[in-house]
């Protein structure tokens, strides 16, 4: 079960959820499922479908109460992401702001540099900056220092579902960095957001992995259980592995008790 | 293809005298590029006949395919592997775009045209209906348009820089601007300064027809008029990025000529821009010929549905980021089941003719359309495959 205590925050606001629903690919039965049976608190938001006004629009589907994280997808510079900031703000979207500058259309993998400087220039605004990035240390510190509030290192390209490629790199940013990590894109499974949970993640985001499958309800059920297992998981310090084969409990120290 | 030039009732006289194809004319903008070098060789290279089924199966397998994958996926060796390309194409389509298909409309605000291209029907020297709207009835057209739903915009145009020179084009995408979220055209291809000033009136998207990448046959065709220069139709695409243009798109008019060699090299045509400006949204059309006012006779040729089908599950797998337009020159059925395999883009409440949206129509239409579905039928048909219709997924960013 979840503990209601255990909460993380970001910019000031209190999560209980560690699951975020991304919105790349949506549709009603998509946010009703996470919200009621992944039990979302925060769900992104592409500015760029946002500000459709006639049918379809994603806005009428997100219930009150969830949280809004506008991203900035369509950016392929740092200016390009904070005209789209500054406009998710006016037209009401709230102070969270995912940043994605992407200048690359095949993978759609982040500019790191670009990303950096956007996240400055909209922390200074008093942006809450949650920038997507490729899982690089010394980017990450400089996030840090340029006022992120969050940082979220990529597993895998986005929308691959190949889970956490990234594995090694985003640990290091776990171990090093003080604020939330996020893993962002790749997670295609249920067992990869269990594991990134597991490794230390503050939290995961997922959309592909839940739009895409068979049962939608039934997969949304399932992140928010694998999420809460790789969490109690960390909490609970994971036991010793043991490669292969069996260990002598004390093979270089025995001795002292002969 | 002989019959071919039979079929597009070619005056003797006009066939002499022609200027040199190849050769730029003054003002037209000269870049350093050498992606025609590029694709003309590799096309040329192409012997469809070369590959086997197993080339195909090997493609097939692959996670990214290579160019010669591309290639296995557009020869006849994969003709019996169509039901196997649709699958493939379909998997990459929903994992790039999930279940959303865009719509949009064209809106041709011009039919006046100085080339003649034997095989439209806007040719300078067929006799139809000629006319241009003035921004009033821009206006009225594009309050029409947009009360039906539609946020995507496509403007077109005949080509001809006197009567619908690129200030108006620009004052165009002005109004579009107001009633749009997003502007596309495909009008002549003009210089990178003068794209530069259309993305600055609002346009983000630049299609151009290379028509056919043979170049020998481009000249028996396209006789008189700027369009006839070759070289500076191909570069079109890429004087549109250096512009500031988001995306471009390509498109072979299959049926004019080696429909495979043309759907090659108008992929590698698009892969090579896509290396080189990676951040460039890349789409393709796919369109094949059409029959014309004044000439019942022109067709598609050897392109059937079959090989149309199986030229567009290659462009997606080849490039499953890119989108995919399906024309209205294809019939309700082929329209509705390729949007559920790998077209991502589809026109709705089409007319090819000048205006018509509001009110009656003023010039003729540039070819005869197969499907004639309002927005309202297209958006429901899109829903009942459990699809998702969008009308927008864009914002200008500069």
């Amino acid at each position: 079960m979840q503990d209601k205590n255990d909460t993380f925050v970001i910019g000031g606001h209190e999560f209980t959820s560690r699951f975020i629903l991304g919105s790349g690919k949506y549709s009603l039965d998509l946010i009703q499922a996470a919200v009621c049976h992944a039990g979302a608190e925060m769900i992104t938001l592409a500015l760029r479908r946002a500000n459709s006004e006639s049918m379809g629009n994603i806005l009428d589907y997100i219930p009150e109460g969830v949280t809004l994280l506008p991203n900035t997808s369509g950016a392929r510079t740092a200016q390009e992401a904070v005209r789209i900031a500054r406009l998710a703000r006016e037209l009401g979207c709230g102070d969270f702001i995912k940043i994605e500058v992407i200048r690359d259309s095949k993978y759609l993998l982040p500019d790191n540099q670009e990303t950096i400087k956007a996240t400055e220039i909209l922390a200074n605004e008093g942006f809450v900056v949650m920038p997507y990035m490729y899982p690089d240390l010394n980017v990450a510190r400089d996030l840090v220092s340029a006022g992120a509030a969050a940082v979220m290192p990529l597993g895998a390209p986005i929308g691959s579902n190949k889970g956490l490629c990234t594995k090694d790199f985003i640990q290091i940013l776990i171990d090093e960095i003080d604020l939330p990590v996020i893993v962002d894109a790749g997670i295609g499974r249920p067992s990869q957001a269990c594991e990134a949970m597991e490794m230390g993640a503050a939290a995961v985001m997922a959309n592909t992995a839940i739009a895409t499958a068979g049962n939608i309800p039934a997969m949304a059920e399932a992140f928010k259980k694998a999420v809460e297992a790789g969490r109690s998981a960390n909490l609970s310090g994971p036991g010793r592995v043991i490669s292969r084969g069996g260990e002598a409990s004390s093979p270089l120290t025995g001795f002292l008790r002969d | 293809m002989p019959e071919l030039e039979q079929d597009f009732n070619i005056p003797e006289q006009r066939k002499e005298s022609r200027m040199d194809h190849m050769a730029y004319l003054p003002d037209m903008e000269v870049i350093s590029s050498d992606l025609m070098e590029q694709v003309i060789t590799k096309m040329n290279a192409y012997d469809y006949n070369l590959y086997t089924a197993a080339d195909v199966e090997q493609a097939l397998s692959r996670e990214v395919l290579r160019e010669q994958d591309f290639a296995a996926l557009l020869s006849p060796a994969a003709e019996g592997y169509i039901e196997e390309m649709a699958q493939r194409a379909r998997t990459e389509t929903r994992k790039h775009f999930g279940n959303s298909v865009y719509m949009f409309t064209p809106l041709y605000i011009s039919n006046y045209c100085e080339n003649y291209c034997v095989y439209c029907g806007f040719n300078c020297h067929n006799r139809i209906h000629r006319a241009k709207l003035n921004y009033d009835e821009i206006k009225e057209e594009m309050k029409a348009i947009a009360a039906t739903g539609l946020e995507e915009i496509l403007l077109l145009t005949g080509e001809s820089r006197k009567m619908s020179d690129v200030e108006y084009i620009g004052e165009a995408c002005k109004i579009a601007k107001q009633y749009f979220k997003q502007v596309g055209l495909e009008v002549y291809p003009v210089n990178s300064d003068e794209y530069r000033y259309l993305h600055q009136c609002g346009a983000d998207f630049i299609t151009v027809f290379q028509e056919t990448y043979h170049s020998d046959k481009y000249e028996t065709l396209h006789l008189a008029g700027h369009k006839r220069i070759f070289p500076y139709r191909f570069h079109a695409q890429e004087r549109a990025v250096l512009g500031g243009m988001r995306g471009v798109g390509f498109a072979a008019l299959l049926g004019l000529a080696d429909f495979r060699k043309d759907a090659f090299a108008t992929g590698m045509h698009a892969w090579l821009l896509q290396r080189k400006y990676p951040h460039t949204e890349i789409a393709f059309s796919c369109p094949r010929l059409r029959p014309i006012i004044n000439n019942e006779k022109i067709n598609p040729k050897d392109v059937h549905e079959p090989q149309l089908l199986q030229i567009i599950c290659a462009y997606r797998i080849f490039m499953p980021f890119a989108s995919i337009t399906i024309s209205t020159r294809e019939c309700q059925r082929f329209r509705d089941n390729i949007i559920n395999i790998a077209a991502t883009k589809i026109s709705a409440g089409v007319g090819v003719g000048v205006g018509g949206h509001e009110g009656t129509k003023k010039g003729d239409e540039q070819f005869e359309i197969s499907d004639s579905r309002s927005v309202e039928e297209v958006y429901q048909a899109i829903t009942r495959q459990g699809l998702m219709p969008v009308m927008s997924e864009y914002i200008y960013a500069g």
